[in-house]
């Protein structure tokens, strides 16, 4: 169903008209959206992660492949349904990371912690995953359900539709109330409540302070921001869904800064709120459309960008990605919604380990774009 | 989408098509295109196999494109020898029920595939350069029944679409589908620029139901297979409404030579189920002149070598050897036409 990010980007056309209608520097840029090669049986789906280490190398996550239900079992069980790729600086394949792992079923963030370790976050199976650079796995935040919930066939007065057998799509589990696939994850709570355990429900991203303290945005179902010590241990979590401070709709990207200030992409709200450490809120950043991809960078004086990404079904509203200071200050915007090289296709990533230097991941155009800014 | 729906969607398919009735083409006295279909045609390496052949096209040095249904969904290159070259796309998110293949003028190739709801153009090199559509996500889990149609609103979202055309100036015309009835007009950066029929299915002129394919003529006119209401509608390129053609049975799926003389091929494919009666009445593939002259007619419903069973495709680079694709029996053949001799007989 293409619902959650009908609901993400559902005031994306109105933020964009308000957005358009402040008087903002275009920012020059170019793009190369071949940067990263490919072997050949290798083709990136959605690219909803992208990110760079230390020594440059290029890590995407992806929704590619086909995500399976298997039937005939005691219980529907899903797999599968997305990648993780490591290329160096040149843009070379390196390899794949992560193969058939449980929890890799639909892409939604990568991130690289100031040690290099990888941490991948997963919508459907609600997990974040910690990656050593080696690969190998350092710590799990989360956990997957263990089955998917079969919806309750409506088959209309005298048979199934066509006659179809019997027994397809019999009755089963009712259907999660509430909104569509938000209570995924199944545990902790009802949807929007911001519960307070570990465990996620469509967790979209993940960010850490300068003593290693974790922070997930959570996400699509929670509405909260959970935070961890470096160990993986429960600490706090804020928020939950509604509009007032400190609430969200649709926690979507979450990015820290060298002071410890947690910025928090409030898609849906069309604002980006700031909080310390502990969750106190500080302020908002507003004009900037639908926040939904967030990124700081690390040098002495760091820049904000933050993406008013198109909903899918909409390439000719909104798009364009900005660059603000860290005082909310808008310093400039580049790019709009398409498919060409320098149009957007609803970004849902940001890297920016320099300044200028940006990769972009893209769920609409399946291609990640390294752009440069002028 | 995820396996269970999409098989619930192929048995919503099916049975649906077991239900449809052969419709024998008003069209009479229509002169046989005498033909042979080339044995062995195309060669597999081992452990390579066909499932239901949904699309096939060739690109400017005669490689061949099919674009299968097996146990993945799966596009295949071939030479014009019929040697196998590559597989293309393997593994892609786009790829989970192959509908049709085309191969533009660049000779990008274009896959449609009504499982993920996509289009997706490769480059020659067989790279993903464009996607048109997006597929569901599978973070919303199983769905019970096949999504509700689109509204028209929707001007990027498909729903099930089935073929994909272009005109000289790259605009893309994208037919769409069985989910939703409606042919969309692209630029060709893939920018929407306007709609013929809607989100319902109607058998008033410029509505359809289930159009099924489509391909533009050099003067930028655009014909449809408008399948289930027995015709092929065309229009112009503003997709403003120009002629219906309701005297060839079906118009499943519908091919324009290059030229510089067009011809126009549309199959009467014989429906799924292969009712009793069904192969008399339909079957055949007809040569037609732009305008809607009918040339000839060949081929019939078989399951024997040089028959058809289900043409869901053709290809017709040289309109006197059309490769066709048949969802039933498999299979991809090519035949080479004698149209000298059709003329003869049409003489008598």
């Amino acid at each position: 169903m293409r619902n959650n990010l009908q609901v993400l980007f559902a005031a994306a056309i109105l933020s964009a008209m308000s957005a358009a209608a402040q008087t903002v520097a275009e920012i020059a840029f170019d793009s190369n959206p071949d940067f990263l090669k490919f072997p050949a049986n290798i083709h990136l789906g959605e690219a909803a992660g992208v990110v760079t280490n230390s020594k440059g190398d290029i890590f995407v996550y992806t929704r590619t492949g086909h995500p399976t239900i298997s039937i005939g079992t005691a219980r529907p069980f899903a797999h599968g349904g997305s990648r993780l790729f490591q290329f160096d600086k040149t843009g070379k394949f390196v390899r794949e990371i992560g193969q058939d792992s449980y929890a890799f079923q639909v892409a939604q963030q990568v991130r690289i912690d100031p040690q290099d370790n990888l941490w991948v976050v997963d919508q459907m199976s609600s997990m974040v995953m910690k990656f050593d650079p080696n690969g190998q796995i350092a710590l799990l935040l989360g956990r997957k359900s263990e089955s998917e919930r079969l919806p309750t066939a409506q088959a209309p007065a005298g048979g199934p539709p066509g006659g179809a057998a019997p027994g397809r799509g019999a009755p089963a589990n009712p259907a999660p109330a509430g909104p569509a696939a938000a209570g995924r994850g199944g545990r902790g709570g009802a949807p929007g409540a911001g519960t307070q355990a570990d465990v996620f429900q469509r967790p979209t991203d993940v960010a850490w302070d300068a003593a290693g303290n974790i922070y997930v945005a959570d996400g699509y179902g929670n509405s909260r921001v959970a935070k961890f010590d470096k160990s993986g241990k429960f600490l706090k979590s804020w928020g939950s869904r509604g509009t007032e401070n400190g609430q969200f709709n649709i926690a979507h990207g979450i990015a820290i800064d060298a002071q410890g200030n947690v910025y928090v992409a409030d898609t849906v709200n069309k604002r980006i709120q700031v909080f310390d450490g502990e969750g106190t809120f500080k302020t908002q950043i507003v004009n900037v459309g639908s926040p939904a991809a967030l990124c700081i960078t690390p040098g002495p004086r760091q820049f904000l960008y933050s993406s008013n990404s198109n909903p899918p079904e909409d390439i000719d509203t909104g798009g364009e990605i900005y660059k603000l200071d860290l005082t909310g200050k808008i310093v400039g915007k580049f790019g709009k919604a398409g498919k060409l090289p320098k149009e957007f296709g609803s970004v849902n990533a940001i890297s920016c380990r320099t300044d200028n230097e940006l990769f972009v991941g893209e769920l609409g155009n399946w291609r990640v774009q390294k752009l440069t800014l002028h | 989408m995820t396996r269970l729906s999409l098989s619930c969607s192929v048995l919503l398919l099916l049975s649906s098509s077991a239900f449809a009735q052969a419709n024998k083409a008003k069209a009479q006295n229509v002169p046989e295109i005498p033909y042979d279909s080339v044995p062995n045609f195309l060669k597999f390496p081992a452990g390579l196999y066909l499932g239901e052949a949904m699309g096939v096209a060739t690109n400017s040095k005669g490689h061949i494109f099919v674009f299968t249904r097996s146990a993945n969904t799966r596009l295949f290159e071939f030479d014009q020898n019929g040697k196998y070259v590559r597989e293309l796309g393997e593994g892609s998110y786009g790829f989970e029920f192959a509908h049709s293949v085309r191969v533009d003028s660049s000779d990008n190739v274009w896959a449609v595939d009504e499982g993920t709801n996509m289009v997706i153009k490769f480059n020659p090199e067989g790279r993903i350069v464009m996607v048109l559509g997006h597929r569901p996500d599978a973070v919303a889990g199983l769905v019970a029944q096949s999504p509700p149609p689109n509204v028209p609103a929707e001007k990027y979202i498909l729903g099930r679409p089935t073929d994909v055309s272009w005109d000289p100036q790259g605009n893309i015309f994208v037919s769409d589908g069985y989910i939703n009835h409606r042919v969309v007009k692209y630029d060709k950066n893939g920018r929407f620029l306007k709609q013929v029929g809607s989100e319902r299915p109607g058998s008033e002129p410029s509505q359809f139901n289930t159009p099924h394919g489509i391909a533009v003529d050099l003067q930028g006119n655009v014909y449809v297979s408008d399948r289930a209401n027995h015709r092929m509608q065309v229009f112009d390129n503003n997709l403003e409404r120009k002629a219906i053609y309701d005297n060839i049975g079906d118009s499943w799926t519908v091919c324009i030579s290059p030229g510089p003389h067009q011809y126009l091929f549309t199959s009467n494919s014989n429906p799924n189920g292969n009712a009793p009666g069904s192969w008399d009445v339909s079957g055949e593939i007809y040569k037609m002149e732009l305008d809607g002259t009918i040339l000839g007619r060949f081929g019939h419903a078989s399951k024997e070598f040089g028959g058809f069973q289900v043409v869901h495709m053709m290809d017709c680079r040289n309109p006197n050897e059309i490769i066709v694709a048949e969802i039933e029996s498999w299979r991809v053949q090519k035949l080479l036409l004698k149209p000298q001799a059709a003329k003869a007989a049409g003489a008598k």
